[in-house]
This record gives structure tokens, sequence and C-alpha cells, in this order.
């Protein structure tokens, strides 16, 4: 994106915000960056934890690595959210909750797969009860390892936020009503075939 | 050498409570078989019951496809009299494999209200007069399967899965 | 009451549905809560809940989110393979999971570790009973809006999340016992930090008492809330630290002793009252014994220096080039038989106590390379069957002090 250097700050500098909140008053910056600026530091993900990674999911919260400071809090009620963490394996049974749970948030919404189970299966790999996430839900971004540390969480969630400004994403989303660099996934009567309300 | 002898005098204790109803009882490592008539299950348990044993640690169900039979394991064990807590007993019975049907024990011990859910979904085992039975884990159409059954494969990892045939 | 007559409502339903919208009828004055998979806490599982006003008149756990075939998944794997894998189960607990799976193995194969490997296992079953008992904790404070309770719990576990990382290599997936011993020594240093570590959860655990658990919010919640008699508890089959709150003195650790727990000097608490706030009282209590078994294990390491952690005749298969390995690093490299090697036919079982309670696995051999059948039974898979039978009576909000006191890991329970 041409013009202005908020391109290059992700992390909060009281100088820095300062000035650009003086530039954003005085009518220097365009509405769609201050909404992908405004978008990176409130990432709220939502507490929908579908396996055993998410151990380190809630230790990234902990004091030790505080990702609190990132702007990213853990809430209860997925209107309120806008961010996913998909913690390892996701079940047959587990995969429609993931749905719908997608579905309730409202636009512009990110998700993050996180352990080896989440890219492809991982140790799972050739059990009858799980599914691929990115057939249930579009991935932003994946996270190797078994489980992940949750340094690679907090990693994670700066790349996100990265790739927010870079491209633009949460802005676009907005305006089109629409985002076109989503991967194809799986209807939902495919993934909620066995639900019964 | 105690615990040989009390290891005895259970075992002595249950051929005399179960007397007529026991195939056969054997010491195997961790716990003591006691191989029943399927029909004498419940007439087994109440008997197990009343000698002490109040819960159930495990339904195990294993199938053997060469002798065409799943074999139904109870190990049963107590909590308030720690003597018998110390040893672990299998209740086992043997029904077909095309026809698994057993009587329920949910009626005599409480805690295999959920086990016994989880083998009639995994083998396909029906419990004549479970309270409540249906899936417990898996989604009904997985639960149709009998996954863990012998004859259901399970698909093999392999590296050049993917990689076309000319390579 | 003002009872509207059903013929009005069905017509409204008919109305609704030419509309396109779905709706269904529930008894009269019954209200269907579904709670979960999504909500706060450790999630994973589902409760459907039947209300008679804001009494709970009846609950159905529906669970199973979790269900990764783990059984099914080790009758196609090699011996050794279904270690790591069972161990994703309770991955805040690997140790104590993993261990009794290995004893069936060892009771299969007549091979016994050596002293130093059974010391090194008790010493990292206990840092993760700790750390699990302290993760118990900081779910239960979510549970209840404490989020000092989390963020202190979290913060100290990661005490004994770092001692099980020196020790092992691995912040939570440690594949530390292997048939026959143990896969690597303890570090020089460890036995100082160990002590530092249990001085340091001692005096905090005092600062939890004060802030959390004489907390007169806390226990107006968990007093006299979900209460199981003596005798109901040994009906249901429940485990851990839960019967234990309930007056049974039932610990596999101190019925059936596995590894060195019968040399080892520690109590077993045990709470007569059996409701919430005694459930949560044991673990206390549990974490303040652990503590004192790790120095006693320390202690005992630091005296025997130098002795194997592998069975004898499994070093004197190794290759010159593995012990010289082994003799620099402790670190024990097997070879590639290990994989692929055979456990002579018969059945074993064996039970090991977990942090949350009794595990139990069934391992079946035919001989051949990969086991014919395991069963696990794992402490939240029997402790499950609470939510159907304690949980009915109470209030709603009495659901999330429940909840939290029997301390349910949904993975664990699901395999």
């Amino acid at each position: 994106m041409k013009g202005s250097s908020i391109d290059r700050v992700y992390v909060g500098n009281l100088n820095i915000a300062a000035r650009r909140a003086r530039d954003l008053l005085l009518g220097k910056l365009k509405l769609g960056e201050i909404v992908d600026w405004a978008t990176t530091f409130s990432l709220w993900p939502v507490h929908l934890l579908t396996s055993c990674c998410g151990a380190e999911f809630a230790a990234t919260w902990s004091p030790r690595f505080d990702a609190e400071q990132y702007g990213a809090l853990p809430w209860v009620g997925p209107r309120q959210t806008n961010f996913i963490v998909i913690e390892g394996t996701v079940t047959r049974k587990m995969a429609c909750a993931l749905r719908i749970t997608y579905e309730q948030m409202p636009n512009p919404k990110f998700v993050i797969a996180m352990g080896a189970c989440a890219l492809d299966g991982g140790l799972f790999y050739n059990s009858y009860n799980i599914v691929r996430p990115w057939e249930v839900v579009p991935v932003d971004i994946y996270i190797p390892g078994c489980p992940p540390p949750p340094e690679a969480l907090a990693r994670a969630i700066l790349e996100l936020r990265k790739k927010i400004r870079e491209k633009n994403i949460a802005s676009k989303w907005l305006i089109e009503g629409w985002r076109n660099d989503r991967d194809y996934v799986s209807p939902k009567e495919d993934v909620c075939r066995w639900w019964r309300p | 050498m105690v615990e040989a002898l009390s290891l005895d005098n259970i075992i002595n204790s249950i051929k005399l409570n179960l007397e007529g109803l026991v195939k056969s009882i054997s010491i195997s490592k961790g716990y003591i078989e006691v191989v029943v008539d399927a029909s004498h299950i419940v007439e087994a348990a109440l008997k197990l019951k009343s000698m002490g044993y109040d819960h159930v640690k495990s339904i195990t169900a294993i199938d053997y496809p060469k002798e065409s039979k799943i074999r139904v394991v109870y190990h049963a064990s107590s909590y308030i009299n720690e003597d018998l807590a110390k040893t672990i007993i299998g209740l086992t019975a043997d029904i077909p494999r095309d026809n698994p049907v057993i009587d329920s024990l949910s009626q005599v011990w409480r805690s295999v209200e959920f086990q016994e859910r989880e083998v009639y979904e995994f083998f396909g085992v029906i419990f004549r007069e479970h309270p409540d039975l249906r899936p417990l884990l898996v989604i009904p159409e997985l639960a149709e399967k009998k996954v863990l059954r012998k004859d259901f494969i399970v698909k093999e990892e392999s590296i050049y899965e993917g990689i076309p045939h000319k390579y | 009451m003002k009872e509207s007559p059903t013929s009005t409502s069905d017509v409204t339903i008919k109305e609704l549905e030419t509309r396109g919208i779905q709706v269904r009828k529930i008894e009269k004055e019954v209200y269907e809560v579904f709670i979960g998979p999504q909500h706060p806490g450790s999630g994973h599982m589902r409760i459907i809940v039947r209300l008679d006003g804001d009494i709970i008149a009846e609950a159905d756990p529906d669970i199973g989110y979790v269900h990764r075939t783990m059984e099914k998944l080790s009758e196609v794997r090699e011996w050794l393979k279904p270690i790591p894998l069972l161990e994703r189960m309770t991955i805040i607990d690997a140790c104590n999971i993993t261990v009794p799976y290995v004893n069936a193995l060892e009771k299969l194969m007549d091979k016994a570790p050596p002293p130093r490997a059974s010391y090194l296992r008790v010493l990292l079953c206990e840092i993760n009973r700790v750390a699990s008992h302290l993760y118990g904790f900081g779910i239960f404070g979510v549970f209840l809006g404490h989020s000092t309770a989390y963020m202190w719990a979290f913060g100290d576990r990661e005490v004994f999340v770092e001692l099980a990382e020196i020790l092992t290599g691995a912040r939570l997936t440690h594949t530390y016992p292997i048939p026959g011993g143990v896969r690597r020594d303890m570090p020089q240093d460890f036995p100082e930090m160990a002590r530092r570590a249990v001085k340091y959860m001692r005096r905090r655990l005092i600062e939890y008492q004060r802030i959390f658990l004489d907390n007169p919010v806390i226990v107006k919640r968990l007093e006299g809330v979900g209460v199981i008699s003596k005798s109901l508890a040994a009906e249901l089959g429940i485990v851990g630290p839960n019967i234990r709150g309930s007056g049974i003195k039932y610990d596999v650790r101190l019925i059936e002793p596995y590894e060195v727990y019968d040399e080892l000097e520690f109590e077993i608490p045990v709470y007569e009252e059996g409701d919430a706030l005694a459930r949560t009282w044991v673990r206390v209590e549990e974490i303040k014994q652990s503590l004192n078994i790790i120095e006693q294990a320390v202690d005992w390491l630091e005296r025997h220096k130098g002795e194997l952690i592998l069975s004898k005749d499994d070093y004197d298969k190794l290759p010159k080039l593995h012990k010289e390995i082994y003799e620099k690093t402790g670190r024990v490299k097997l070879l590639p038989v290990h994989a692929s090697m055979k456990i002579p036919a018969g059945k074993a079982v064996a039970r090991g106590e977990a942090g949350r309670g009794e595990i139990f696995y069934y391992v079946e051999s035919d001989g051949g390379t990969v086991p014919y059948r395991v069963r696990v039974v794992t402490p939240s898979a029997r402790n499950a069957i609470v939510f159907k039978y304690i949980v009915p009576g109470h209030k709603l909000m009495d659901l999330p002090a429940i909840y939290g006191s029997i301390d349910y890991f949904p993975p664990e329970s699901d395999r």
C-alpha cells in the first residue's frame, strides 16, 4: 500500500500513536486505514477450544507470555469476537460447532489454525473421526508444532496483524461486503449432516 | 507371600459365592479372570456386588473375528472395602459376533451406564434393558460402522500418497 | 398461572413453518438450554440442560467432541508409538497418563525398570500432577469469574512446566517413560531448581488460600453445592480427588503401589463433606503432598548418581556409539529394533493415579509388532457420569461450580 509509513508500526508506542492520532484528526489518513489499524489492535479470539492445544492457548494469556499486550483477549460470546483459534484436531462433531461459531461472528473475522493436527491431521492423520480444519473454515495463518509453544501463537497473532495491515483485509471486507481471497470451504450441509437441534 | 495368600482367598471366595456360574477362573497379569456364560452375567454380577465389588472400572470389549466372538470384560473392583480394592475382577462373557446381545448390568452397577453406550457404538453390542442406549462419543453414521471391530480397516499413512504414478 | 390452550400454539407453529421459520414444541414450562461446546472454561463438551424455572430438572452430557480414536489408532501402530499418541489425551498430565501403559507393557515383557528410572518417572509424575492441579485450579477460577485465580495458577504452573522442560526437553509432551527405563537422565543442576520451585510453591499456596479458598464469595458458591455422598460416589464409580472429597480413601498409589511409591512417604488427603469446596481442598492438599514427594525423589536421585536409567539387558544391547552418547549426555538413543519389537502374547491390566484420578489400561498382545487391543479408561471418562446424576436439583448457576470442581477435562474423557 502506497503512502503512509504507518504500515511499519505494529506494536504500541505512545509517541508514534499520538502523532498518528493527530494525523488522523487532521484528516491526513484514509478511513479504511483507520479501520485496519483499529482491527489489528482488537483481535479478540472466541472461547472455543477444539482440542488439546487449548492448554497452550490458555498459557498464552497467562502472566508469563501475556498475549493481552497485543490487544487480544479471549471472550465468551461469538458475537463480540472477530478471531478464532483452532486448537488442534477438529473432530466431525466439533466441525459443526466450529462452523456455527464462525458463522455467528461478525465480519471481518480471521482464523488461526494451531498445531500439526490443524494443518493436515498430524498424529491423527489416519483417524476416522477427524476433518481438516481448512475444509470447515477459511484459515489465514497456520502454526506448525505439536503443540506449538505459546510464543508461536503470540507470533502468529503478530503475523495476522501484519497481514491485515499490508493487504487492507478488514477495510476491503467492509467496503466490498465480501472477502475475495478466502479459500473455498465445504457447504454447511456437509459439515453438519449429523446435527439435530 | 501374604499377597499370594490373599489372592487364593479371593479366588476361593469367588468360587464359593458364584457356584455353578463360573466356567473358569484364572490369574491374569493384573487381574483375576472369571469367565461366565453370557446368560448368567446378571446373576454373577449381583453376587459379586454382594461380595463388596461396588463399581466397574472398565468395560473392555475385544473382537475375535477368527473365533467369531466378541469378548466383553467387566473389570470390577471395590472402593469401600480396602482389601478387595487391591484386586480387579474381570467378569468375562463371550457372545457371538453376528448376534451380539447381552444383558445390561446398569441395573446392578450404575457406573457402567456410559461405558455400555461406548461399547454399543464401537462394537455394535446391544445391551438388553439398558435405560438409554444411544451413541455416546461419535456421530450416529459412524456408530453404524462399528469402528473398533477388526474388520474396520484404518487407512495406512503413506509418504507416497498424492504423488503421480509416473514417479 | 395462566394456561394457554395448546391448539393455538399448534396453529402458531404451523404459521411460522409456512413462513420458513423452523420451530418445534417443547414441553410446557421446561426450557432446554444447550451449554457448549463453545462456552467459557474448559470447552469441548455440551451439556443439554432442561430447566424448570431456575432449577435443573434434567442434564444430559453430550460428550465426544474431542474423540480422536486413540484406541483404534493404537492397534495399527508399533508398541512404542502409542506412548506419544496416548499422552495427547491429557497433554497437561502426560507422564501420569503414559506410565500405566508402559507398566502394562513391562508386565507383558516381564521386564522391570531400574530404581533410578522409577524415581525419575515418579519425579516427573509428581511435577505433572502439580501442574495439572494448577491448570484445573485456573480453569475453576475462570468458571467462577475469579480471574485472579486464573492468572496466579497459570503463572505458577509455568514454574513446573519449566521444570518438566528442563528434565525432558518438552514443555508438555514429554514421551518420557519407555519400556524398561526412561529417555533422559536428570541434569546436574536440576535438584537445586526443583527445591527452589517447591519452596516457592509452598509459600504461594498460603496466598492462594487467602485470596481464593477462604474468600467468602467463593465459599458461599461452593459450600454445600454438588454434594456426593460416600455411597453414591462408590455407586457412580467416580475417581480421583472427587472420591477423596467424599470420604473414600482410594488412591492407586496407596492401594496398589506402582513404580516406587511404596518407598516414599506421603499422605492421602481425605475430606468427608463431598461438596465442591471439599473437592477443591483435596486438590490443594494433594499439591502439598506432591511437593513432598518431589523433594524426596530429588534427594534419592542425588544420592544415587551414575546408576543406569535403562534396564541392564537393554543397555547391554546398545552399540558402542550409543553407549558413548548415553555416558556423555545422559540421553538414551533407542535402536530401530525397539520400534519393531515383538511382545509375547498375553493380556495385562495396569492402573495408575493420574492428576484427575485413576487411569486404567487393558493391553492385549497376540505376539505381533502391534497391540491387539488397547483399552483406556481415563479419569474424566468415569467422572462424566456426575453431570447426569449430581447436577439435577441444583440451580443453573451452580453448574459452573460443579463443572469446575470435578475438574473435567474433555480431551481426556473422549480419548
